[in-house]
């Protein structure tokens, strides 16, 4: 049976389990004080340099991180052609007020108040935050950590600061996880990157709250092109979580960060993304994390929104007994392409690694997992476990499983398994039989599907995911 | 002795021609093929058909055709099933042998025979399909060089007892063979047919581009086996094509043991409601081997069920590729497609690559794939070592059965016991030299 006939389904399954797609939709008058023009040359990174005041070594970085990107195919050989459809002549890649990240809300000009308002990013900080940046286009608006947490030695500001105030500190780590010539995307973003946190927690520190950054797109073909980097230092651990929304414009957006994580001997860095851009965006994001002796790196994703999403996060497990996770939700809605998956490299004895991930394909949206599983020759106990299922709703919606394992030497073991299904007829049949209605009962049965993977969301934090999942009410319905 | 030694010229050299007495439409196909062969890129680095692989392997020059020789020798060395309904012995694509006691309404021929006799019946099945795995190079210069091979075709409703087989063998240096299968099951009929590829000598490079082409007519059952023992100097390209039609049921096995490398590409079209595509392999390779598997499990038609189950034992510095893919088109509800490969790893220096993947663009459909990896656990090795079993009998024991699981999907004793036979050669070559 395909969903698309019955029309009462159609709008009420659709309602039931898409999410609030309009909270985002809003945009403001562009008041940029700096604007790199379109397009990309050496000019717009020496513009974005002098604007940034950028040292002679980041300078020198970005230049050949452009001759990288020029240099590097798109990688259509296995990537979808969609790709093809960004023009990097029209992109606007860099836009700033030039002021300063501030410290208190009240000082953050009205109308970007009000954006992060109506996102509800200042009443979530006082509720459950530790610390919060907020990124509008090229620059962060606002940045601030709780006071005792600075007292702690706990660092927390956008990439520019890091780079210039904690040279030592960040220097070491900036490009080491994520080379320039990783591929064509990260490179681009090396070239051009601007905005994005630097955290640094101490020695043996444990955050009890998470810390946030909200990534914001405000003008029209604008790229926006942050830079992370996370270290904990040997025993520390922190959860750090993101969100990202854009206005829907007419022409598209590009998105293309690189988030790069050390987890040193015994840290724990949980990392969570919940990822609503408008259905325009191009997402392109390089995310991976090194994990050393006894660490544990663990990305949790949900990716929602944009046009076309390509994103693999990574874990390298340098040390023995390192962990690494990915568990991931992507929802594709017609027009959409969730191309996401995981990358696990064994680099040391006894490590670990665990990827689920769960798709849900509506309308005719795609959702492809890629992924990459390597445990060297070398090694010993190393053990990987890979599962993906996909959800498909209507007899349009597309689905895609590319995994590839290597495995060298008999001292490990690998396990994946993937399966495709929908919701079984049978199924609604019997909810519909206890007064919930076709519409209802779908829902009840998407939610199902990723009932177990929603746990892992701090559920304060997770505003889009709560109206897809509705955790709380599902004991209470029927 | 002649003054000059006269070489024969490399297969890459010059374009093969086709005999005179064989129909024009082959001629003409021939010549379009090695056209398409010039045409066609090699693989290289990149190519998403090609990842893991070994791209050198590829380098075929130095290989030429050759006279079938030993002949006599060869005929008795190709012992298989104690008494096969038809038997075909082939000595560097050149027929020398055949006994048949087939029912009337079965054609069994060395294909050369049937493109004269039924030419028209060869042309509507030969080829058919587009080589989509990465070989399409290689198919075309296959269907270029091709003399002869094996025709199979059995009439509406008749079910062939018993089992066609067919020897393959190479003789002498750098020679190269073209084996070409091409089986047709009308209506509600059944036939299995095995083809059991050799080497007359150990150590002498050889290569084999075979082909083996399956089309599972209406309600019909089709099973084929392949049993490819080289000799460790020898390199393979298997390309196997099956098509089935309505409620039609086709098993396609293939049993690596030999050469230095291998790569096989099945592809199964289901191209009915209730049909029904079982791909099975097992591989055992030891010291350098180096097996190249990719599938395509290609769901054409609703309501259609394939399954594909390959396990490979890896030895020493051995090597596979498994790389699958079911791939589910638009309209093509109500599918059951399931893929399994697994690997057990019994040496600390081989590498297994998994690849399984899927496509789907269509709803109600039932698929899963599953990849393992691993070793012999050491509880395993204890149980039997208390049971009074060595360690290296024991492992070799659960590598034995751990093959078998798939052997018994055949569905067939005799055929069983003789890739058993094979896969217990092995085996003993394996622990002749303490691994």
């Amino acid at each position: 049976m395909s969903y698309d006939t019955t029309d009462v389904l159609d709008t009420e399954t659709r309602e039931a389990i898409d999410i609030d797609r309009t909270k985002g939709d809003f945009t403001f008058p562009e008041r940029n004080k700096f604007d790199a023009g379109r397009g990309l040359t050496s000019a717009t990174v020496d513009y974005i340099s002098d604007v940034k005041n950028d040292p002679d070594w980041v300078r020198e970085f970005r230049h050949k991180a452009l001759k990288v990107f020029q240099d590097k195919p798109m990688p259509t050989n296995w990537a979808t052609k969609d790709l093809e459809n960004i023009d990097f002549d029209v992109i606007r890649y860099y836009l700033s007020d030039g002021e300063k990240p501030k410290r208190s809300w009240d000082d953050v000009p009205a109308d970007v108040l009000e954006t992060f308002e109506r996102l509800g990013i200042p009443q979530q900080e006082r509720a459950f935050l530790a610390g919060v940046e907020a990124q509008f286009d090229s620059e962060a608006a606002y940045s601030n950590v709780k006071e005792e947490l600075t007292k702690q030695g706990v660092i927390f500001c956008n990439s520019t600061e890091g780079l210039k105030e904690h040279e030592e500190i960040f220097r070491p780590w900036f490009g080491k996880v994520i080379p320039t010539g990783d591929n064509k995307f990260s490179a681009l973003n090396s070239a051009v990157f601007s905005g994005g946190s630097f955290i640094y927690i101490p020695k043996g520190l444990k955050l009890k709250q998470p810390l946030q950054a909200y990534f914001r797109i405000n003008s029209e073909n604008f790229g926006q092109f942050e830079r992370t980097l996370i270290i904990a230092d040997e025993g520390a651990e922190l959860m750090y979580m993101e969100g990202c929304t854009a206005p829907k414009f007419e022409t598209a957006t590009l998105h293309s960060a690189v988030v790069e994580l050390v987890a040193l001997k015994g840290a724990k860095i949980q990392y969570v993304t919940v990822q609503n851009w408008s259905s325009n965006v191009f997402n392109l994001v390089t995310k991976r994390g090194i994990a050393m002796e006894d660490a544990e790196v663990r990305w949790i994703d949900c990716n929602i929104g944009s046009r076309l999403t390509m994103k693999y996060p990574g874990v390298i497990m340098k040390g023995k007994r390192a962990r690494g996770e990915v568990i991931s939700i992507a929802l594709a809605n017609t027009g959409q392409h969730q191309d996401t998956g995981a990358k696990m490299i064994h680099a040391a004895d006894d490590t670990t690694s665990n990827v689920v991930s769960k798709s849900i394909s509506v309308g005719e949206g795609r959702s492809t997992y890629r992924g990459q599983v390597h445990i060297p020759k070398h090694l010993k106990g190393c053990k990987n476990n890979t599962e993906c299922d996909a959800l498909l709703i209507n007899s349009h919606s597309r689905t895609d499983t590319y995994p590839a394992i290597t495995v060298k030497g008999n001292r490990h073991a690998t396990q994946h398994e993937a399966s495709v299904s929908q919701v079984s007829d049978e199924m609604l049949f019997y909810m519909q039989q206890r007064g919930l209605n076709e519409g209802q009962a779908m829902s009840l049965a998407v939610n199902g599907f990723i009932n177990d993977l929603v746990r892992e969301f701090p559920m304060e934090y997770s505003v889009e995911l709560k109206r897809l999942i509705d955790l709380e009410m599902e004991g209470s319905v029927g | 002795m002649p003054a000059v030694l006269e070489q024969s010229p490399s297969l890459l050299e010059t374009a093969p021609e086709t005999p005179a007495y064989l129909p024009a439409w082959f001629a003409s196909r021939q010549q379009a093929a090695w056209q398409r062969f010039l045409a066609t890129p090699a693989p290289k680095r990149g190519d998403e058909t090609w990842r893991f692989s070994s791209i050198k392997q590829l380098d075929f020059s130095g290989f030429q055709k050759a006279p079938a020789t030993s002949v006599n020798e060869l005929i008795a060395r190709s012992t298989g099933l104690e008494a096969p309904a038809a038997k075909l012995i082939f000595v560097n694509d050149e027929l020398v042998h055949v006994e048949s006691h087939l029912p009337e309404g079965v054609i069994c021929l060395p294909l050369a025979e049937a493109l004269v006799s039924h030419s028209d019946l060869v042309q509507a099945h030969f080829m058919r399909q587009e080589t989509r795995l990465g070989s399409a190079k290689f198919a075309a210069l296959h269907e270029a060089s091709l003399t002869n091979g094996l025709f199979v075709h059995v009439s509406d409703k008749l079910e062939v007892e018993g089992t066609i087989e067919a020897h393959h063998w190479i003789v002498g240096e750098n020679t190269v063979i073209f084996p070409h299968t091409l089986i047709v099951t009308g209506k509600s009929s059944k036939v299995r047919v095995v083809d059991i590829f050799r080497s007359a000598d150990d150590s002498q490079p050889g290569l084999a581009i075979a082909f083996n082409d399956l089309s599972a007519g209406q309600n019909s059952k089709l099973d084929y086996v392949a049993i490819q023992a080289f000799n460790e100097a020898t390199r393979v390209i298997q390309i196997n094509e099956t098509a089935t039609s309505r409620d039609a049921s086709a098993i396609g096995f293939i049993l690596n043991t030999g050469a230095s490398w291998a790569r096989n590409e099945s592809l199964s079209r289901l191209e009915g409601p209730g049909s029904r595509s079982d791909m099975l392999s097992i591989s055992i390779p030891a010291h350098e081997q180096e097996y190249d598997q990719r599938t395509f499990q290609h769901h054409v038609s609703e309501g259609a069920y394939s399954d594909l189950l390959y396990k490979n034992s890896l030895y020493d510095d051995s090597r596979t590729i498994f790389s699958g893919l079911i791939f589910v088109d638009e309209g093509a509800h109500h599918t059951d497609a399931y893929q399994t490969c697994r690997n057990l790893l019994m040496s600390d220096t081989c590498e297994a690559n998994s690849m399984p993947g899927l496509e789907i663009n269509a709803d109600q459909v039932k698929c899963s794939h599953g990849s393992t990896s691993s070793q012999i656990s050491d509880e395993e090795i204890f149980y039997l070592c208390a049971r009074g079993i060595a360690p290296a009998q024991a492992r070799q024991l659960i590598a034995r059965g751990f093959s078998v699981d798939v052997l018994e999907r055949l569905k067939n004793d005799e055929v069983e016991a003789l890739v058993l036979k094979f896969i217990d050669d092995k085996f003993d070559h394996i622990a002749s030299r303490g691994a």
